[in-house]
């Protein structure tokens, strides 16, 4: 067996009851422990759905997820969450922080919701992380009072704050100018390589995704191309 | 727990004008508890204690018209130890109906006679005592304002009394008296306790033992214990709740629809709280979502808005009692008789503010719940989808 840090088995997704809309047509797909990973593909193409049921956000209508080797299928929502707050860091398009708290207390949140407290240890850890993704300086800002860019880096120092395994990014830098762009994916490589996250990241940027270890496309719910360098 | 509460907490300090408007309107609604409750209790306290928190509230009284009590000093001690926490003011009278004359006026009295000393508890006549002073010695009178000018009489001036028996007598008034109750001022000869028993040919016997409770609405109960206690067949015991039903009916339908109120204050609070959550359970979704997304339970995000139901109660629940205690005071300050005294006096129940406040915390928690179950049922992925 491979090591697969997220595995997709049979899964297919299908939207509506009466009209039926097939999002995802069976796929299997399995990424390794310290990849980093692009999917691309047009608009309406399952990528996002494909995400979302990797992320146990979605949950497919048929096949199963599996994460570090186990199975989601059977999960309850709690258990699911904690998997979600252990495993999992996510990077959507809009950076969803909490515009009623600062750039630092955002980094802590999926910590709190871990342990409660926000410790010397999170705290520490936080701030490191602010460090890392070069926030130090406005780590007191409300999340409102920041520059686009700035609102991604805190929104991917918090996706990294538990030491997920797996980072799942859907366009992050979307709503970002192409110098910032740069900027991102260079951070983003850099902690693949020092902390040996694993990437999966959507981009509809070939450019993007030219630089990534592995090209999977998805046409119509289908794998079309999958490309390993 | 406490990462609900901070979120909640945050929430409420971000978007400060929604918090001070539900705050006001909860204020409102308890500090409108407060001032009508407040407002009928005064009212029914100053009543009943302008009805009878100067009679006797419970009178032992020989079943036959006409008998009399014997013994007064020890059924006295009987009566105290039915109860001596809340019986108080005991006192043994001695009366009895007499014509009283003058010169060229006669008119139905009604000779009472007690001990000064005892009857200063339920009659406070030294209070009442508009001039001259009582009449301790033997054939002296106090009489009753409207009954002196009714008939002219002075202080220094001598009336003759006559009893049904026939029997006559010489009395010098030594002073007015006003009780504030226009017939009893019109009727009342009050005297000491030999004068009347020598006149109404007692002996040592008493027409009726008279008596105060602590807690007036509890006479029905106590002249009961009072009953068995004297395991008398003769003696009758009569409290002023049976003499009043009148009075009580009317204080308990003010006080079911001063409940009234107060239950219809509290729904449009609760409802207040409830749309204003719900409001903001769509306004904070993203929020919510992302949380969730970050693996936040279920439950604890409710508990995010069921903290922010219960923070909005407490805050609410203070400024309410402020509003409500200044809205009070102003009332029973500036709302007075034409004399100046307050027409509710001030009065400040500090149970039932509490008790308000509670149940005003209680209601903003479950106001809360509706929203915290829209947030249960939120589903991150709904938000993720449409940014």
């Amino acid at each position: 067996m491979d090591n697969f840090v997220v595995e997709v088995k049979g899964v297919s997704k299908v939207y509506g009851k009466t009209i039926k809309t097939v999002a995802l047509h069976e796929l299997n797909l399995g990424f390794k422990t310290g990849s980093f990973n692009a999917i691309i593909g047009e608009s309406g193409s399952g990528k996002s759905t494909l995400l979302n049921i990797m992320g146990t956000l979605d949950r497919p209508t048929k096949g199963e997820v599996i994460i570090n080797g186990v199975s989601t299928r059977n999960m309850s929502k709690g258990r699911l969450g904690d998997l979600r707050n252990e495993t999992l860091g996510f990077v959507f398009q809009f950076h969803y922080l909490l515009p009623e708290f600062t750039a630092l207390e955002n980094v802590l949140m999926p910590y709190r919701i871990a342990n409660g407290k926000a410790d010397k240890h999170g705290q520490k850890r936080a701030k490191e992380i602010l460090n890392l993704v070069g926030l130090e300086k406005v780590e007191n800002n409300l999340a409102t009072n920041m520059s686009g860019g700035q609102q991604q880096r805190t929104a991917i120092a918090r996706a990294l704050m538990n030491q997920p395994k797996i980072i799942l990014a859907d366009e992050p830098t979307g709503n970002l100018d192409s110098q910032t762009t740069d900027s991102i994916y260079q951070l983003f490589r850099k902690i693949n390589q020092e902390l040996g996250t694993t990437f999966i990241i959507i981009t509809h940027d070939r450019r993007v995704a030219e630089k990534a270890d592995r090209i999977v496309e998805i046409l119509d719910g289908r794998i079309s191309l999958d490309i390993v360098k | 727990m406490k990462l609900a509460f901070d979120i909640a907490l945050r929430f409420l300090k971000s978007s400060k004008g929604q918090t001070i408007l539900i705050v006001l309107g909860i204020a409102i609604g308890v500090s409108v508890q407060i001032f009508i409750g407040s407002l009928i209790t005064g009212l029914q306290k100053s009543l009943v204690d302008k009805t009878v928190g100067s009679a006797s509230q419970i009178t032992v009284s020989p079943k036959e018209d006409g008998d009399y009590i014997l013994d007064p000093q020890a059924e006295i001690k009987t009566i105290k130890a039915a109860n001596p926490a809340e019986i108080i003011n005991l006192v043994a009278v001695t009366q009895g109906p007499a014509i009283l004359k003058t010169s060229d006026q006669s008119t139905t009295i009604i000779l009472r006679g007690f001990d000064w000393d005892a009857a200063q508890g339920i009659y406070k006549i030294s209070d009442r005592m508009v001039k001259g002073e009582l009449g301790t010695n033997e054939n002296e009178v106090i009489i009753g304002q409207e009954l002196s000018e009714n008939l002219n009489v002075k202080i220094g001036d001598t009336i003759e009394m006559i009893t049904p028996t026939g029997k006559m007598g010489q009395f010098l008034v030594t002073g007015y008296f006003d009780l504030q109750v226009k017939s009893l001022n019109e009727s009342w000869v009050l005297t000491n306790a030999d004068t009347a028993q020598i006149f109404l040919e007692t002996g040592e016997g008493v027409s009726q033992i008279e008596m105060q409770v602590k807690d007036v609405f509890a006479a029905d109960e106590i002249g009961m214990a009072v009953e068995k206690r004297l395991n008398d067949d003769n003696l009758v015991v009569t409290n002023w709740k049976e003499e009043n039903a009148a009075l009580l009916s009317g204080l308990s339908g003010q006080t079911a629809s001063s409940l009234m109120i107060q239950v219809f204050v509290l729904i449009s609070v609760v409802l207040g709280i409830a749309s204003v959550l719900a409001i903001s359970v769509v306004q904070k979704s993203r929020q919510i979502g992302i949380l969730k997304a970050m693996g936040m339970h279920n439950p604890k995000a409710s508990l995010v808005f069921l903290f922010q139901g219960f923070l909005l109660g407490i805050l609410g629940a203070f400024v309410g009692i402020a509003l409500g205690i200044g809205l009070s005071w102003s009332f029973a300050t500036f709302v007075t008789n034409p004399d100046g005294s307050s027409l509710v006096p001030f009065y400040i129940d500090w149970v039932f503010i509490g008790v308000s406040a509670g149940i005003a915390v209680t209601a903003s928690t479950l106001a809360a719940l509706i929203p915290a179950i829209r947030v249960s049922k939120l589903d991150p992925m709904e938000v993720i989808k449409n940014g």
